[in-house]
């Protein structure tokens, strides 16, 4: 029988997994991946800098709701991931990361392009591993599977010395189950804690949904609607929850938090009954003390153990996966007399008028994106990056069935445009737009090639303002407007650069001309740059 | 509050070090730590005794199963007795042999080194009795001192 190597027995891994596709940059230490992956049927999407391969994956992870595999090679290429792993790690996006790794025998001996990946990792990582034996190879992937996308999902990394790829084994033999004695997710929250959970939402007066990030990762977008109906409640978002509830609802109140529309933080705060969903009390969502009523109850809905608690107090912690809790909340919850308040909220809803109007002389970003959504598909896919634009974004994206990727966590910029292209490459029949502003766009446009090169039709809006404009904007408010380092002076005429990347661009300097070129956007089959001249006073909220 | 931790780990590389790193990161203290094997070769047992509020110890309990080759994370004392033990070597001038002796004896320690110029003491109890002794020696001049953390076990 023909012995294969480690290299074919990760590609065969992969495909047992389902791989089809991996984002990378390869470098001598992953060769023999890279060799292996030549004819394997995986197809190969190479980036232009290591970080993007792992927000390509991310975004692609996010759109198929299963792990996508990012690679790079030893040393630079394995650090240069690092950004990218963490990025994932604070969205808790279930990624797989394979680094290549020096011989066995020049580790620890600081050798060329050597780097202690693992350790290095270390604190965003779900699990890696350091594989040292060819026959470890199936165990560790399958096991890294498994970590990566059940319980609460995050990045795994396996990093592998070369001639540990170009080893000989024997039969190839993939685990049918992992088998790891200390890693036990809990799926079915406490029978009992469900029980008072639904006592509370019978005597709430005042109750409130919170919708987090855990309720995309755990796919339960159908039981937290039909959850919403049977209780009554009306339902706010943190930034990574947007997308969950249909965006027109009535009971809807949109994203809280620092950079959250009023009304919506206004109605967390006076609930008498807090349902935190998939939600981790993060410091910009909720900030505490305050942001919640020291009267209000509040349920906290999780499955890692560790969130209940960690940043607010809780009285009815249930531990388990959102999508299993939820449906069996959602059979047997009524609401309590709740009426004055839903009239309260509407009210609160109903007289909240958008900021932001057209303007002619510059595009105005908040109404823009307004625009933009009416123009959009219902079931269209939003990549926002960070900054300004996250915010534009997430306060004014308005879709029915749409999804909003963006780096809420970590807030890693430059990560639309390369998430963006994974989740293109994950829906291919959906619409995907990027948004980011000139800073941003800058730290990942050489990604342009990658999306050209590939054959994506990249959509692109860049915020042109010329400034890094959430810092120039706390300059203005707590630094005496200093505007220390956050003049972007030297941008290059950004239609001309991604002209000559072979996109189609278009400048705007008024929404009505932005919203035209938007409209050729969406309709154009290629890629599209829409650059938006952007008034650098424009406020963020 | 004290606090007193057991975990048994997944005996393989790199796990002392994920412990470790959880309690930097998240600012947590560790006052001793103490590793070695178990009763099955392929686990080994961590000792963890650290300071904290009771908000502070139950993060450190969630945070430390979520690592994977965490296996099982048990506070001692929360049900039921237990004892732990630490190991002390003190190197001490031995100039007062006969006052040094008579506190080796009250302690029920041991001498298990003598030159011409020091006594080399071994002594094993419970972190309290460690620092009676070490108190008690100090006056007659400790020239170096080597402490282990602590172990711990349940006794009920």
């Amino acid at each position: 029988m023909k012995k294969i190597n480690g290299a074919e027995i990760m590609v065969k891994c992969l495909q047992q997994e389902g791989v089809d596709i991996v984002f990378g940059y390869p470098g001598a230490a992953i060769c023999p991946f890279y060799d292996a992956i030549y004819d394997s049927g995986i197809r190969h999407v190479l980036v232009r800098q290591e970080q993007n391969a792992a927000h390509m994956a991310s975004g692609y992870a996010r759109s198929l709701s299963r792990p996508a595999v990012c690679t790079a090679t030893s040393g630079p290429g394995a650090t240069n991931l690092i950004t990218g792993i963490a990025t994932a790690y604070m969205d808790s996006i279930p990624i797989i990361a394979i680094t290549g790794q020096v011989n066995l025998e020049q580790l620890g001996r600081d050798s060329f392009q050597e780097a202690d990946i693992t350790g290095a990792c270390e604190s965003f990582t779900k699990h890696s591993y350091l594989v040292k034996n060819v026959a470890d190879i199936p165990r560790v992937m399958k096991e890294a599977f498994h970590i990566a996308s059940t319980g609460r999902p995050g990045p795994v990394l396996i990093d592998i010395p070369e001639e540990v790829q170009l080893a000989k084994a024997g039969q190839f033999h993939y685990p049918e189950k992992p088998d790891i004695i200390g890693y036990k997710p809990t799926t079915a929250g406490h029978p009992m804690q469900i029980k008072r959970a639904l006592q509370a939402i019978r005597a709430a007066k005042r109750p409130i949904v919170c919708c987090g990030g855990g309720v995309v990762l755990a796919n339960a977008r159908d039981e937290m609607i039909r959850f919403v109906k049977n209780s009554g409640a009306p339902v706010v978002a943190t930034m990574m929850g947007i997308g969950v509830l249909p965006m027109h609802s009535p009971t809807y109140l949109g994203m809280i938090g620092r950079h959250g529309r009023s009304y919506a933080n206004r109605a967390i705060r006076e609930a008498d009954l807090v349902i935190l969903c998939g939600a981790r009390v993060g410091d910009r969502a909720i900030a505490m003390p305050g942001q919640i009523a020291e009267r209000a109850t509040v349920i906290h809905v999780d499955v890692d153990p560790a969130e209940i608690g960690k940043n607010m107090r809780v009285d009815i912690p249930i531990v388990g996966d959102v999508k299993a809790v939820l449906t069996a909340l959602a059979e047997k919850a009524e609401p309590g007399d709740i009426e004055p308040w839903l009239e309260v909220v509407s009210e609160y809803k109903r007289s909240y008028r958008p900021h932001g109007k057209d303007r002619s002389d510059f595009v105005e970003p908040r109404s823009f994106i307004r625009g933009l959504s009416a123009l959009m598909e219902e079931n269209a896919i939003l990549v926002s990056d960070v900054g300004q634009s996250q915010i534009w974004a997430a306060r004014n994206f308005s879709q029915k069935e749409g999804r909003f990727l963006t780096s809420g966590g970590l807030g890693t910029m430059g990560y639309a445009l390369p998430a963006a292209i994974g989740a293109k490459l994950a829906k291919p029949g959906r619409q995907v737009v990027a948004v980011c502003g000139d800073g941003a766009f800058q730290m990942s446009l050489c990604e342009m090639a990658t999306a050209v090169a590939c054959g994506i039709p990249l959509k692109l809006i860049v915020m042109d303002n010329k400034r890094l404009g959430m810092v120039r904007e706390v300059q203005n408010k707590l630094y005496g407007n200093r505007h220390s380092g956050t003049h972007m002076d030297g941008n290059p005429d950004f239609v001309k650069l991604c002209e000559a990347y072979g996109i189609p661009a278009n400048r705007a300097s008024g929404n009505k001309q932005a919203l035209q070129f938007a409209e050729e956007m969406l309709h154009s089959d290629g890629p599209y740059a829409l650059i938006c001249a952007v008034d650098p006073e424009t406020p963020t909220i | 509050m004290k606090y007193t931790l057991t975990v048994l780990v997944e005996n393989q590389p790199g796990v002392l070090s994920k412990v470790v790193s959880l309690f930097a990161r998240r600012g947590y203290n560790i006052d001793s730590l103490a590793v070695g094997t178990s009763e099955d070769p392929a686990v080994s047992r961590m000792t963890i005794v650290g300071e904290g509020d009771a908000g502070i110890i139950e993060q450190v309990e969630k945070q430390l199963n979520k690592i994977i080759p965490v296996i099982k994370v048990r506070r001692l004392g929360a049900a039921g007795e237990f004892t732990s033990c630490e190991l002390m070597l003190v190197k001490i001038d031995n100039r007062n042999i006969a006052e040094i002796n008579g506190i080796v004896e009250l302690m029920k320690a041991e001498v298990v080194g003598v030159t011409k110029n020091s006594l080399t003491i071994r002594y094993a109890g419970d972190h309290e009795k460690c620092e009676t002794l070490y108190s008690l020696l100090k006056p007659y001049g400790i020239r170096e001192v080597a402490r282990s953390g602590s172990i711990a076990i349940e006794t009920t």
